[in-house]
């Protein structure tokens, strides 16, 4: 804590200072890290029931037998349900983001009836009276399966004549969705622009499967009281799964409370309805019982969610002199093998982005999303925009060399300039505000750019071993989601408001109600300095409830960086509405005129009258007396605001990288990085400095460390933390973070958004400075994530590096000696 | 997950212990720090009958000085390996390796002994046990025996110790004369296990390499020593050209494995940059 301590720009103790730009720590993190909270799996009812889910250890097959006789004889079972048992109540799991009209849905049910069609799809769910009992009976389930052929390779299952995943459908293909700028009148024609191009550069990038790793599994608890339904659940969003739980199991909304408490962790990998979460509210309705059900490490990272998993065809066209005039991506996206709550629209989100922050004058993107038989991807930290960003920013790169520029001039050249603003790009989205040139001015500084190009020079003069490079990223998102009518416009299945309701207590303290619900932000902080400043109260005086739809009756929750942008903005909009319902009661009790009052500090004054004046508490206190206060109004200063942004925030920056690469052995290391990055007006310095070094760690991994591999028969390889490789704190290195601050002006308050931008920017970042350090000696690309050997292979054998073995790993080798056999998968 | 269920024994003495190993029915396993054998349990690869837990065996525990050795009682934790006194005068080489091995967490409850057992090729110790010329004493229910180091490590988890046996204690032998050592490790992340390490123990004597013992991590089922590099060494001129040329056989004869790290012909590579590398820092040049 010494080296917060030390900080520039840590709180003082000046209490007259506003609250928005304090360093300040947070106040939910000494429960929440010292073991102090109820986590869902914490929870114990009276008569809880436990439930473990029986998983199919193969990815595709007719389920052609299942006898769990075995299961209902073993000690401490209550009952075990297959999907035969399920089949007529369970529904199907939503998907709420329908992309094209033509989309076509084969439906995901939470329990496979007839056929599986990924690896750890569940087939029967035991319900016991332990934990452990029914993590035993798991292995007595005796399910047989007949194979069916496995796909896996999205560039083969879009061919015609491919096995098909859903042998119902027509093909592989769920949908085909198209932006054609020049189409929509926002651009000029693509194909023109390519052809009168001096120069066009086509590459194919792999963005891998990755797993979203949060730190808290994935947990549910449902109780039944009458034909009312509570189910805690570590959520992301509990609003949301409060709709389309009640739509899938037809249990009334108004009987249905859903309630997130403390959430260690979602990185969009609880932005879901799981298939476990509607299995505990059907068999709880059964049994008239409470139940709970928590996840196992390997059943988290074989079942949630995964992210990104895409192939990207991207090409560029520009002239001689560097300006870009054409820009074309065509991506197949893996769906996995079902829609999740909003699987198709992944890439989507990143429709709009690939052309980052340049000027392209015609853009053209076409997505197909393919089926597989691995588990469904969806949102993850980025969703969408990462890949985006490292496409644009990647062949950036590849048309500078192309062009024999250097990467920076070439950027420069073509990036929207700080008079430009508000600028509408070839995608049709108004960027708000913003300076690239600064941002990336100090940047350069940061990392001291100068010295590392002098010593890359004479690394590579002197042939040294470890050859160092540099690489640029820039980037911008859409942040804030959303404007509620665009969303409308993209076929997505919500708005994008937030609300808040804020109630003044009878002794002066706060309760601000949000309905951004967070999982691990600081919203508790952020919110309180918010409203102290908005209120004149103490930052202690303010309490911030979320997350229980019975509290909290209104709200999106939190994903794509909305929270302070929306869910912030509404705190702000209601605290200016108790304001104004304290100004009639002030006048009143002052005997003065409401314009003749001035409200600072806290508190109501007369103009020109010091020290007389009556503090927002005091009138707190007397409205809940109500002994005095005007004709014709309500005795309560309790205000609730509903948010709804008009346009998205347009976070940008520049982020640096410099890697050394030793062409020994691969290993590539960071030697520096730097970033400056511009997300408007922070509220908090140590939450926004939080967000950006765990989004460089995430989207570092991305680049260096992390990928969800399948072996061909479509297990997943990569089960343990010891296979799928999450780097700690000794893996990074020192981050070099800086700010620009161009206010957002769609807000009250400013903020662009945070929670993605160093995921974001990183990536590309990262990999173009690998490249930038090696490609003098003929190395043009490396597959993510650049492990040693594939950095080894590209330099000595060519190409990208290649696929990675998929030969069985240590932790398997003890499966096939020490392993009992288990013909139900156990977890 | 939680682990099937299973009998636990927890005895204090190497005797209790082997009654209880013997006592344990068709499948038992001795559980030491627990770093390895308890997620494999939670993730019910395995599945012992019984599991006799040696943490309360005080004598298996602690660094001795016994003459021409150092002994090193298998309960040791890493931990008390890295502070040891006796280790860190005679064989420096084994707090290196131990330093790299997992995480913080793991190495406060993480054996010397238990690691040693387990036999993991991508574990760090046994190659360098193998590079020490280690002893291992091994007790029975008949007493007690003596076993190699390169006659220790059998095949892949696989060691000397028989069924209804227990690693008691390691013999290292204290190195006179003018020795460097070396443990170079190569892994993608701080925590994880080495994709392939080599531990280097060198003697120099008037500008010439004397002697040179160059043990492989994750090589093969096994950990390996490099004997060509070994042969090629002998009396070599100690310069960077000669370890050079030596290093280059040190994949010679392996078969090392294919996995998510590392094809073997890479691993291959891999042990001969590893191998100049250990060995130029081990002879000081």
């Amino acid at each position: 804590m010494t080296a917060v301590e030390d900080r520039p720009g840590v709180p003082s103790d000046d209490a007259a200072a506003p609250e928005i730009g304090r360093a300040r720590r947070r106040k939910e993190d000494a429960r929440l890290i010292t073991g102090m909270t109820t986590w869902t799996d914490n929870m114990v009812l009276p008569g809880m029931l436990h439930l473990a889910v029986v998983r199919s250890p193969v990815a595709h097959a007719r389920i052609t037998n299942v006898d769990v006789s075995a299961v209902r004889e073993a000690p401490g079972v209550i009952a075990v349900y297959t999907g035969q048992d399920l089949a007529e109540e369970q529904g199907s799991l939503p998907c709420a983001w329908p992309v094209t009209p033509d989309m076509v849905n084969p439906g995901h049910p939470s329990i496979a009836v007839d056929q599986v069609n990924h690896v750890g799809e569940a087939v029967a769910v035991i319900v016991a009276r332990s934990k452990a009992a029914a993590q035993d009976a798991v292995e007595l389930a005796d399910i047989d399966y007949e194979p069916l052929p496995v796909v896996l390779d999205m560039e083969e299952a879009v061919q015609d004549g491919a096995d098909l995943v859903h042998d119902h459908l027509e093909s592989n293909t769920s949908y085909h969705f198209v932006f054609d700028a020049g189409e929509m009148g926002t651009g000029s024609d693509t194909d023109q622009a390519f052809a009168d191009a001096d120069v066009v550069v086509s590459r194919r990038f792999v963005q891998q499967r990755l797993i979203p790793a949060f730190m808290e599994p994935r947990s549910v608890v449902v109780q039944p009281q009458g034909d009312n339904y509570t189910m805690w659940s570590a959520t992301q969003i509990p609003h949301i799964l409060r709709v389309m739980a009640a739509m899938v199991t037809g249990i009334p909304e108004h009987k249905l409370r859903v309630v997130a408490p403390d959430v260690g962790g979602g990185f969009g990998g609880k932005l879901q309805v799981n298939p476990e979460e509607i299995l505990c509210l059907l068999i709880a309705r059964r049994l008239g019982k409470p139940v709970k059900w928590t996840e196992t490490r390997s059943e988290s990272l074989m079942t949630a969610h995964h992210g990104r998993d895409q192939i990207q065809y991207v090409d560029v066209a520009a002239d001689r002199e560097g300006n870009v005039k054409g820009l074309r991506v065509r991506l197949l996206a893996d769906m996995g093998a079902y829609l999740r709550l909003i699987t198709p629209g992944v890439p989507a989100l990143g429709a709009f982005m690939y052309p980052g922050i340049y000027k392209f004058p015609a853009y053209r993107f076409e997505c197909d999303g393919v089926f597989t038989n691995k588990v469904p991807t969806d949102a993850y930290r980025g969703a969408g925009r990462p890949e985006a960003t490292f496409a644009v920013e990647r062949i950036m790169d590849e048309l500078a060399v192309e062009l024999g520029m250097d990467p920076l001039e070439l950027r420069r050249k073509n990036w929207i300039n700080a008079e430009e603003f508000p600028f509408t790009t070839v995608a049709g989205l108004a960027y708000d505000s913003g300076d690239y040139e600064t941002a990336t001015q100090e940047a350069l500084q940061l990392l001291g750019y100068d010295e590392l190009r002098a010593e890359q020079q004479r690394r590579r003069e002197s042939g040294d071993p470890v050859q160092l490079g540099i690489g640029f990223s820039t980037f911008t998102e859409m942040c804030g989601l959303a404007p509620s009518r665009v969303l409308g416009s993209l076929s997505f299945g919500a708005g994008g408001w937030e609300h808040a309701a804020i109630r003044m207590l009878p002794t002066g303290k706060v309760e601000v109600v949000t309905g951004s619900t967070p999982h691990g932000q600081g919203h508790e902080t952020a919110w309180s300095q918010l409203v102290a400043d908005s209120l004149g109260v103490p930052f202690e005086d303010v309490e911030v409830l979320h997350g229980d739809t019975a509290i909290s009756s209104r709200g999106l929750d939190t994903y794509g960086s909305r929270s302070l942008v929306v869910g912030g903005s509404a705190v702000v909009k209601a605290a200016d509405k108790v304001i104004a319902k304290a100004r009639k009661i002030a006048a009143h009790l002052l005997e003065a005129s409401e314009d003749d009052l001035e409200f600072a500090g806290g508190k109501f004054s007369v103009r020109g009258t010091p020290g007389t004046g009556l503090g927002i508490q005091e009138i707190a206190l007397a409205i809940f007396a109500a002994h005095d206060y005007p004709e014709g109004i309500e005795p309560s200063i309790d205000a609730e605001a509903t948010f709804d942004p008009e346009n998205f925030s347009f976070p940008h920056g520049t982020h640096l990288c410099a890697m050394e690469v030793d062409t020994e052995t691969g290993f590539v290391k960071i030697r520096k990085y730097a970033c400056v990055d511009d997300v408007g007006t922070i509220v908090n310095p140590l939450i926004v400095e939080g967000q950006v070094h765990g989004g460089l760690a995430q989207g570092i991994a991305q680049a260096l460390y992390e990928e969800a591999v399948y072996d061909d028969d479509g297990n997943l390889t990569t089960g343990t933390f010891v296979d799928y490789l999450v780097p700690a704190a000794s893996d990074l290195p020192h981050f070099d973070t800086g700010n620009t601050v161009h206010a957002a002006p769609g807000n009250p308050i400013g903020a662009k958004g945070v929670g993605e931008a160093g995921c974001i920017a990183s990536t590309p970042a990262v990999v173009n400075a690998a490249l930038d350090a090696v490609r003098h000696l003929g190395v043009t690309d490396i597959r993510m994530p650049l492990t040693p050997e594939r950095v080894w292979r590209a330099l000595h054998d060519g190409g990208d590096g290649g696929e990675r073995a998929t030969a069985r790993t240590n932790a398997q080798a003890v499966d096939s000696t020490d392993a009992p056999s288990t013909s139900g998968g156990a977890l | 997950m939680i682990p099937a269920p299973f009998q636990y024994v927890r005895p204090t003495t190497v005797e209790e212990a082997l009654q209880a190993i013997a006592d344990g029915g068709e499948d038992v396993k001795v559980l030491a720090g627990g770093q390895s054998l308890i997620p494999v349990m939670r993730l019910r690869l395995a599945a012992p009958e019984t599991v006799v837990d040696l943490g309360r065996v005080a004598g298996l525990r602690g660094v001795r000085d016994d003459g021409d050795a150092i002994v090193i009682g298998a309960m040791t934790t890493h931990s008390d390996v890295l502070s040891d006194p006796l280790i860190a005068e005679h064989a420096p080489l084994v707090a290196e390796a131990t330093a790299t091995v997992a995480d913080r967490q793991v190495r406060h409850r993480g054996t010397f002994g238990g690691a040693l057992v387990h036999a993991d090729p991508a574990g760090d110790l046994p190659a360098v046990a193998l590079a020490l010329d280690a002893e291992f004493v091994i007790a029975g229910q008949s007493g007690r025996r003596t076993v190699p180091a390169a006659e220790f490590f059998v095949d892949y988890l696989t060691t000397a110790v028989e069924e209804g046996e227990l690693l008691v204690e390691v013999r290292v032998p204290k190195l006179t004369g003018s020795w460097g050592m070396r443990y170079e490790k190569f892994n993608r992340v701080a925590q994880a296990w080495s994709i392939v390490a080599v531990a280097a123990v060198v003697r120099r004597e008037n500008g010439r390499i004397a002697e040179a013992r160059v043990g492989l991590t994750n090589m093969g089922p096994t950990p390996l020593r490099a004997r060509q590099v070994e042969e090629a060494l002998a009396g070599a001129e100690a310069t960077p050209e000669a370890v050079a040329a030596a290093a280059q056989r040190a994949a010679e004869g392996t078969e090392p494995s294919s996995d998510l790290n590392a094809q073997a012909d890479y691993r291959q590579h891999l042990a001969t940059v590893l191998t100049r590398r250990a060995v130029t820092a081990a002879a000081g040049l």
